[in-house]
């Protein structure tokens, strides 16, 4: 078993796509994707319901290794290793690249237990006082520590939507990760609580390289850095039409169909 | 497909949906067959309820009630004072006396009268001495409603007995022995009997059947033998208990006898394998199915986005399944478990089969030993010609009842715990 490599400074790419394929049993949701993400940048990935785009997110994390049937071909190299090369295990791939998922979904605990959870399984070695230190830095990190400060004994689910939503996020740091996958995180809440999200990606993005799934067009066009579209073909396997600068893709999309697609004509 | 071009809708347009008048009764007659299902099954509850007050009417008539109570002896002719003022000595001299040939030799062989205390003496004077006798019993709606009849024929009969009023589950009931007289029998073996059953039956068939619902659950695959044994789980479930009584009584009775009768343990086992441990684990296999199955509808219950969330963090499958899984599910595998329990401790058939014992004086002393159960006392009582085993049968019922209730209720107030607690 190796242990994955550490950050390379000189590699700007936080993770590379190369020819990555994803099945279904027998059918292929996702067909031939090939780009690279950078480092420290927001990542968008757009298009309509079905194209894969959600399903190459999960790939970055091996999150699709928990349905049985997936199958995932090609390579995901992150600093300089394929995450799905024969001895790289998958618990330390979802430590090193956390998730945030579409539904908040808290563990029913307390706030407190909610972060200390993912630090006490990956075999936290620090003291109580450690402990409360790196709860607080986790939940200011996710701008949610002046509003639960006071009640850090009380349930996860007793927090509206967007705090809980910001809780799954603090909770996603407090396992160090360089990389987070937000698969549409803002669709379950209100404008209010997405802006709140949004500006925390822009803070998070200083020390975090994100990859967030939007169905929201402007999200992704005021949110992030470059954007990624995908479409399905006829085969309904999701493909990569069009990636680059989140300026051009909006402004000067190359492909037509991503014209057509941002500018509101389907999807 | 009709050649004209379809109308598009307007409201009242299409002239098969009934209007006005004809409308407003056919309202009236939907309205009215809701309210037939509505008393029909108002009827239904009422059934169960009535069902239900005829059980416990039985039961209660039955272990309430008047006795004609007589002795063959008087107490007077044994002391000058009360028999319950006397010592523990005067007690055994009394007894010492009166009570020989057999009966003093098989009360010897149990325990020598020496040895015992005031409570027993006094219980075995009574029997053998006084030969304090219940020579008939009325139940409870005669003694309310009838008392007059109760008195003429007493007094007829049993021109010597007295009138009493009796309670047949009462506090010596719970704590005496077996007897053969059914004015002094106990259920204090079979109640020992019952709970040292139900105790090693779920010690064996918690963690048995949770295990194997979590295996089933979380990490077997969906291939043509899990799926088999699934189907055969489930139809577990539903095997009639006498047949895994037949199961019980040749693989743990006879097949594996030197265990079960605690002969590997050294001399002074029991004589044969109708043992505790023998009923147990049979008693656990019958209810191996309900809790896996119970447990099984909560694991999966469990929101699979708490499993993502869990595994997103880099928790390996067992961390996921231990720190979330299990604790959501807890509340429905205990709900499972406490059907079980209550399963187990009313199932008769199964003990019969395995030949738990009906008549034993001394209590269950660990898993090894011969023993009885309250069902079963209740069935063999119910089954004697003396009339008045029926009353302490009902007597019995009365116990397994509160017994199941308070092991219900402890259970609730366990799941309920767990339930907050999230």
């Amino acid at each position: 078993m190796s242990v994955l490599h550490d950050p390379n400074p000189l590699n700007p790419n936080a993770i590379e796509a190369r020819g990555m394929s994803i099945y279904y049993g027998a059918f292929r949701a996702v067909k031939e994707v090939s780009f690279s993400i950078e480092s420290q940048k927001i990542t968008a990935l757009i298009g309509p319901s079905g194209c894969g785009k959600s399903t190459v997110l999960r790939s970055f994390n091996r999150m699709n290794d928990l349905i049985a049937v997936a199958r995932t071909e090609g390579e995901v190299i992150f600093h300089g290793q394929n995450l799905y090369g024969p001895d790289v295990d998958a618990v330390e791939v979802r430590r090193r690249i956390g998730m945030v998922f579409q539904k908040p979904n808290p563990f029913p605990k307390s706030i407190y237990e909610n972060i200390a959870f993912g630090p006490r399984i990956n075999g936290w070695k620090g003291t109580k006082a450690e402990m409360d230190d790196l709860v607080e830095q986790s939940l200011r990190g996710a701008a949610l520590w002046d509003e639960v400060k006071d009640k850090l004994k009380e349930s996860g689910l007793s927090l509206s939507g967007g705090q809980q939503q910001r809780l799954c996020i603090a909770r996603a740091l407090a396992v160090e990760p360089e990389v987070i996958l937000m698969d549409e995180p803002c669709s379950a809440l209100d404008p209010i609580s997405t802006l709140k999200i949004e500006e925390l990606m822009f803070e998070l993005r200083r020390q975090y390289t994100i990859i967030i799934v939007t169905h929201n067009m402007q999200q992704a066009a005021r949110a992030s850095d470059y954007t990624a579209f995908f479409l399905m073909d006829q085969d309904r396997a999701g493909m990569l039409v069009e990636y680059g600068p989140t300026d051009q893709i909006f402004k000067d999309p190359k492909d037509e169909r991503t014209e057509q697609y941002i500018s509101g004509r389907f999807g | 497909m009709s050649a004209e071009p379809i109308q598009p809708l307007t409201p009242g347009s299409v002239r098969r949906l009934p209007q006005g008048e004809d409308f407003r009764r056919n309202i009236a007659r939907r309205r009215f067959i809701g309210r037939i299902w509505r008393y029909l099954f108002f009827s239904s509850l009422i059934i169960g309820v009535i069902a239900l007050v005829t059980l416990l009417g039985t039961i209660v008539n039955r272990s309430f009630g008047t006795v004609a109570v007589q002795e063959r002896v008087n107490p007077a002719t044994l002391a000058d004072r009360p028999l319950e003022d006397l010592s523990q000595e005067e007690l055994l001299a009394i007894a010492q006396a009166n009570i020989s040939g057999n009966v003093r030799r098989r009360l010897d062989r149990e325990e020598p009268l020496a040895e015992r205390n005031e409570a027993e003496l006094l219980r075995i004077i009574e029997e053998f001495v006084l030969q304090r006798e219940v020579v008939n019993s009325w139940p409870l709606s005669e003694t309310l409603f009838n008392y007059r009849h109760i008195e003429e024929q007493a007094a007829e009969e049993f021109p010597n007995a007295r009138l009493e009023f009796r309670s047949w589950v009462s506090w010596d009931f719970i704590v005496r022995p077996m007897s053969r007289t059914p004015a002094l029998a106990g259920i204090r073996t079979a109640l020992l009997g019952s709970i040292w059953m139900i105790v090693i039956t779920m010690l064996l068939a918690f963690p048995i059947g949770v295990g194997a619902a979590i295996y089933l659950e979380e990490y077997a695959r969906d291939n043509l033998i899990n799926r088999i044994i699934q189907t055969n789980i489930n139809n577990l479930a539903g095997v009639p208990s006498i047949i895994y009584g037949m199961l019980g009584l040749a693989i743990f009775v006879r097949g594996l006898e030197y265990f079960t009768s605690g002969q590997f343990l050294g001399p002074g086992g029991a004589p044969n394998g109708r043992t505790l441990i023998s009923a147990a684990l049979t008693m656990a296999l019958l209810i191996l199915p309900l809790i896996i199955i119970n447990a099984q509808e909560s694991i999966r219950a469990v929101p699979n986005s708490l499993r993502q969330a869990s595994y997103g963090l880099g928790a390996t499958q067992w961390q996921t399944i231990w720190n979330h899984v299990l604790p959501v599910a807890l509340p429905g595998i205990l709900t499972g478990t406490i059907l079980g329990m209550s399963r187990a401790v009313g199932e008769t058939a199964p003990l019969i089969v395995i030949g738990a014992a009906t008549y034993i004086v001394t209590d269950p002393s660990g898993p090894f030993s011969s023993f009885t159960a309250l069902p079963i006392q209740i069935y063999n009582w119910t089954s004697r010609p003396q009339d008045q085993f029926r009353d302490i049968a009902g007597a019995g019922i009365v116990v397994l009842l509160i017994l199941l209730l308070s092991l219900n209720a402890a259970a609730i107030l366990l799941r309920n715990r767990f339930r907050r607690s999230i």
